[in-house]
């Protein structure tokens, strides 16, 4: 079985440095590219392979990269690696970067390549501390081997790369909030359109990708379309990390093809429920993802699947609830990270979600009351898609969602009984 | 007032940027590395340096959870309350802990020796519960570790 994002990566031995990346094969995409293709073949390759982003959107990454205005000599444009890896739940970019940080730069500059961007930044979160010091190093040693820098390889093409680390909150992850807080800005998201492509950093064209969509682009020039396509057996292309925390045996990361499903990796990959734990629940991709029940076990965990299911991939990392946890802590904690994290640019998730945090927290005490239900169900609608500026809030409320239509017995449970019966 | 130090460092970011007050989370970064926290005078001054207002910089410091504007201790406790750490048992850490600084999530040790602060989600759920001191992460803990942990911070 391929592991093209992990192959070189183990946790024996520290990660390589660009001497021992070249000689296994490192950077060959960046002379492919740059020596062989023109930017709109790679972008086509790109697209042709069906990789879709990783960070949670899953839209087509060579068609968002197809969006960037190209006849645009001489002005800059952006490329920027979202490292702000801070989805609850979610530590699978942490392996990219502490594991392979060659593999992020080399995925950089054909990306970069592709949409002529001159400039590239790695907004990477703060609490990676080893994952800075290593991208840096990384940096470095790709300047002094004219990865970076003026005319690389002799194809004319220039790229600078700069690291910048963030200073916390949630929503620097959102690409638009991002982009403010490059600037030196309030982390709130901007309206769209213009969309980055056309306006992002500074007003200039700007591409934003996840971690692990970049890393995978080296091996699609190299391999192809086809091969990446290949890789997978169900509907969606490429291999997935994915993660797996809570009550079970062995918690971790894999990499694995896209498509397999949520039994294997609970039962084969990470070593079933520990003992006297029972599976209840898992949110597939994520804190902003619906919960997935025993009935969803043999769901394929790819874009398709397990938005049928009812919930989303997102990040890839589950979150499994067993049953002497309880759902409506579960649920309050992950409402207060939301009402913690919202930027306050709008209204519904400014108020939307402290509220909704304070009537989790009543009933979990056991001061809840029957209509505290419906006032939960309507926080879902009013915080819905379309109802609020960004995704944050829409995100907040699939948990709560789909908590209140699997959990609605142990909710009334605490009203009833007047107290949490976990306690 | 900022000194050469902080100067020579915050020109090296301007000069990254095409517009001068975008260099200012790195600015605060700086000055907040040199002197623990950003003070109303420190705000201030950087305001000025960068050529924005103070209460525009402001609005940005306060945004950011780990840009400080009120004195914290020697050493940082970034405990994580996110969702994995719930499941795994962060509670009990962070009960643990408030007996052995006497101390509660935003308060400081009355020898400035720790301050306590909750932080969302440290991205290794796979080790949980978690959490950071300064630079450094502690993963997988348990109540027993914890005071050994804590003693190698002065």
């Amino acid at each position: 079985m391929e592991m093209p994002l992990t192959q070189h990566i183990s946790s024996n031995r520290p990660a390589l440095h660009l001497k021992d990346y070249t000689s296994v094969g490192g950077y060959q995409s960046v002379h492919k590219a740059l020596q062989s293709l023109t930017p709109q073949e790679v972008t086509k390759m790109v697209q042709d392979s069906d990789l879709k982003g990783r960070g949670g959107a899953g839209f087509n990454t060579g068609m968002k990269w197809s969006f960037v205005p190209m006849n645009t000599t001489g002005q800059t444009k952006y490329l920027i690696a979202n490292a702000d890896e801070m989805e609850p739940g979610t530590f699978k970019d942490r392996l990219l970067l502490e594991g392979n940080p060659h593999q992020l730069i080399e995925g950089m500059i054909v990306s970069a390549y592709a949409i002529q961007a001159n400039i590239s930044y790695i907004f990477l979160r703060w609490a990676y501390k080893k994952a800075a010091r290593l991208i840096q190093t990384a940096i470095h040693e790709a300047y002094a081997a004219g990865y970076l820098g003026k005319n690389i390889l002799g194809s004319g093409f220039n790229l600078e790369m700069h690291l910048h680390t963030g200073v916390g909150r949630y929503i620097c992850g959102e690409e638009t909030a991002l982009l403010n807080a490059l600037e030196g800005k309030r982390a709130t998201p901007r309206t769209k359109p213009p969309f980055p492509q056309v306006s992002g950093l500074f007003g200039k064209p700007t591409i934003v990708n996840n971690v692990e969509t970049l890393c995978n682009i080296p091996h699609i020039v190299n391999n192809g379309p086809d091969w990446f396509r290949g890789l997978s057996p169900g509907s969606d292309a490429g291999t997935k990390l994915y993660g797996i925390s809570g009550r079970v045996n062995r918690p971790g990361l894999w990499e694995l093809p896209m498509g397999t499903t949520m039994r294997e990796l609970i039962e084969t990959h990470a070593g079933g429920m520990k003992k006297d734990f029972r599976f209840r629940a898992a949110l597939p991709g994520g804190a902003s993802t619906d919960f997935l029940v025993e009935e969803h076990l043999d769901v394929k965990m790819d874009y398709q699947s397990v938005s049928a299911a009812g919930s989303r991939l997102g990040t890839g990392t589950m979150i499994i609830l067993d049953d002497q946890t309880c759902p409506v802590g579960f649920i309050h904690n992950l409402e207060h990270f939301f009402a913690q994290e919202s930027c306050g640019w709008c209204t519904p998730c400014r108020e939307g979600l402290p509220w909704t945090e304070k009537i989790l927290l009543s009933i979990e005490n056991g001061e809840g009351r029957q209509e505290d239900l419906d006032l939960l169900a309507m926080h879902t609608r009013y915080m819905g898609p379309g109802n609020t500026f960004c995704a944050l809030a829409p995100g907040a409320m699939e948990p709560l969602q789909s908590g209140l239509k699997y959990f609605r017995a142990d909710f009334e449970r605490h009203i009833n009984e007047k107290n949490c019966p976990w306690r | 007032m900022l000194s050469p130090d902080e100067i020579r460092k915050i020109n090296h970011e301007i000069a990254l940027v095409p517009v001068r007050k975008a260099a200012c989370i790195e600015a605060l970064k700086i000055v907040q590395q040199h002197r623990g926290w950003i003070s109303d005078d420190s705000l201030r001054a950087i305001a000025a340096y960068l050529e924005m207002s103070a209460e525009e910089l402001d609005s940005v410091a306060t945004f950011y959870n780990l840009i400080f504007r009120k004195p914290v201790g020697r050493n940082i406790i970034l405990m994580c309350d996110s969702i994995s750490c719930y499941v795994m048992g962060y509670r009990e850490v962070y009960e643990k802990l408030q007996v052995l600084l006497n101390i509660r999530f935003g308060e400081t040790t009355p020898d400035a020796r720790f301050t306590l602060l909750p932080n969302a989600c440290l991205g290794s759920c796979d080790h949980a519960p978690v959490l950071m001191i300064n630079e450094d992460t502690y993963r997988g803990l348990t109540i027993e570790k914890l005071e050994e942990i804590l003693q190698e911070y002065k």
